[in-house]
């Protein structure tokens, strides 16, 4: 039960905390200075909910572990986001859109854990919540605008979906992890946030004028383990300053 | 005067959490931003329960800090838990607090179905801190920290955060 726990805490915890660093990554390469705060800005909320779950998961691990070590200290594999946020960010379109996908998922993910069984994890999740909301508001605003632009903003946008579109059903495919926790009541049902995430998808991908009906699904395994070469680059500059100088403190 | 401090004798020790602030907006204590939910004084302990405003704020491990050096200055010993549950609201900054914002050149939060009107639908209803029109506009969702989005006023033309409401 406390190794399913753990484990699930890292499901939740390492999309938001390698989304959050994909994000970090624009710090200063924003397309404009409001965008470059925004993301910045919600780069920060990830990584604040990423501490929630970490220093979580290191009190059910015990002995000396610590939130630093169980963020900065795995190998790749150890690892379980989702392939979807450690794509790169290719230019302004990959980002909005791979935000939009996270968003149109995590919300509905967060309003399931609210009423998880677990006190830590729904007190995560009422916090998280409010940030979240925020999130998809500014994220499905940005898929209005680029599919609703210029042409090029246009095809930019519909190329990047056409790409991540297809790593989206994951988040849905249950682990073992993920059913056992579903079944005692601590972890969402995936299948219901399905319906709200299609719902906001259908609502959404049509305002932007963007095509997505026809994108077929990609095989992806991220929750298991199984990465895209990409997470190795983020881990190496993720890791560096622990690896470099290990147990180095702020 | 805040009641959280009611029932503590040492008038010292209330004057030093008093001057505790919000480092990002050093016109707000902690209490006028409603983040101390609890504090008992058991002989030399000290023991505060604080909530988050965001939870990536950076403001949080300051303020908790902040609190801890001043509460040991005084020969106590701190004990500070944070506790994320009731997640914290706007609605838990004091209307003294919301003045203070306002006169720092933040506009105070508005209630949750006229904030969703001024982000998302661009109604002019936030008050200019400056001349207090209420023609302003947003320039951006998201302002120079997580908890604020950023306006600019159309009257005398000068940009001001607005503190959006979480709830």
């Amino acid at each position: 039960m406390n190794d399913n726990l753990y484990r699930y805490l890292l499901i939740l915890g390492d999309n938001s905390m390698i989304l959050g660093q994909r994000l970090s990554e624009l710090c200063g390469h924003g397309p404009n200075l409001e965008t470059d705060i925004a993301l910045t800005n919600i780069s920060l909320d990830l990584f604040g909910q990423v501490r929630s779950y970490m220093q979580y998961a290191a009190k059910i691990k015990g002995g000396e572990t610590t939130e630093d070590s169980v963020a900065y200290l795995r190998s790749e594999r150890d690892y379980y986001n989702t392939i979807l946020v450690e794509q790169e960010n290719t230019d302004f379109a990959y980002v909005i859109a791979r935000q939009f996908f996270f968003d149109a998922f995590h919300k509905p993910l967060l309003e399931q854990l609210m009423n998880s069984k677990d006190e830590t994890i729904s007190a995560i999740a009422a916090k998280s919540i409010k940030e979240s909301k925020y999130h998809l508001r500014f994220s499905s605003e940005w898929m209005r605008r680029l599919g609703d632009g210029t042409e090029e903003s246009h095809s930019r946008l519909q190329n990047a979906v056409n790409d991540l579109y297809a790593y989206c059903m994951e988040f849905f495919q249950e682990t073992e992890v993920e059913k056992n926790m579903k079944e005692n009541g601590i972890g969402a049902d995936l299948e219901l946030v399905k319906v709200s995430f299609l719902k906001t998808i259908n609502e959404v991908l049509p305002q932007a004028g963007i095509e997505y009906k026809d994108i077929k699904f990609r095989y992806a395994n991220g929750k298991q383990g199984m990465h895209s070469e990409k997470l190795g680059y983020i881990l190496s500059d993720f890791q560096y300053i622990q690896r470099a100088y290990p147990n180095m403190t702020w | 005067m805040v009641e959280l401090l009611e029932n503590i004798s040492d008038e010292k020790l209330k004057e030093e959490l008093l001057k505790i602030s919000d480092p990002e907006i050093p016109v707000l204590s902690v209490f006028d931003l409603g983040v101390i939910r609890k504090i008992d004084v058991i002989d030399k302990d000290v023991n505060i329960e604080l909530t988050p405003t965001y939870s990536g704020c950076p403001a949080m491990d300051t303020i908790s800090m902040d609190l801890k050096i001043a509460i040991e200055s005084l020969g106590y010993k701190a004990n500070i838990n944070l506790v994320l549950s009731p997640a914290w609201s706007t609605d838990w900054i004091s209307e003294e607090g919301r003045q203070k914002l306002e006169a720092y050149g933040i506009a105070p939060p508005l209630e949750e179905s006229l904030d969703a009107k001024a982000l998302i639908e661009g109604e002019r209803i936030v008050k200019c801190t400056n001349c207090q029109s209420t023609n302003t506009i947003m320039v951006s969702q998201f302002g120079s920290t997580a908890c604020k989005a950023l306006f600019k006023c159309e009257d005398c033309l000068e940009p001001f955060d607005y503190f959006k409401c979480l709830k």
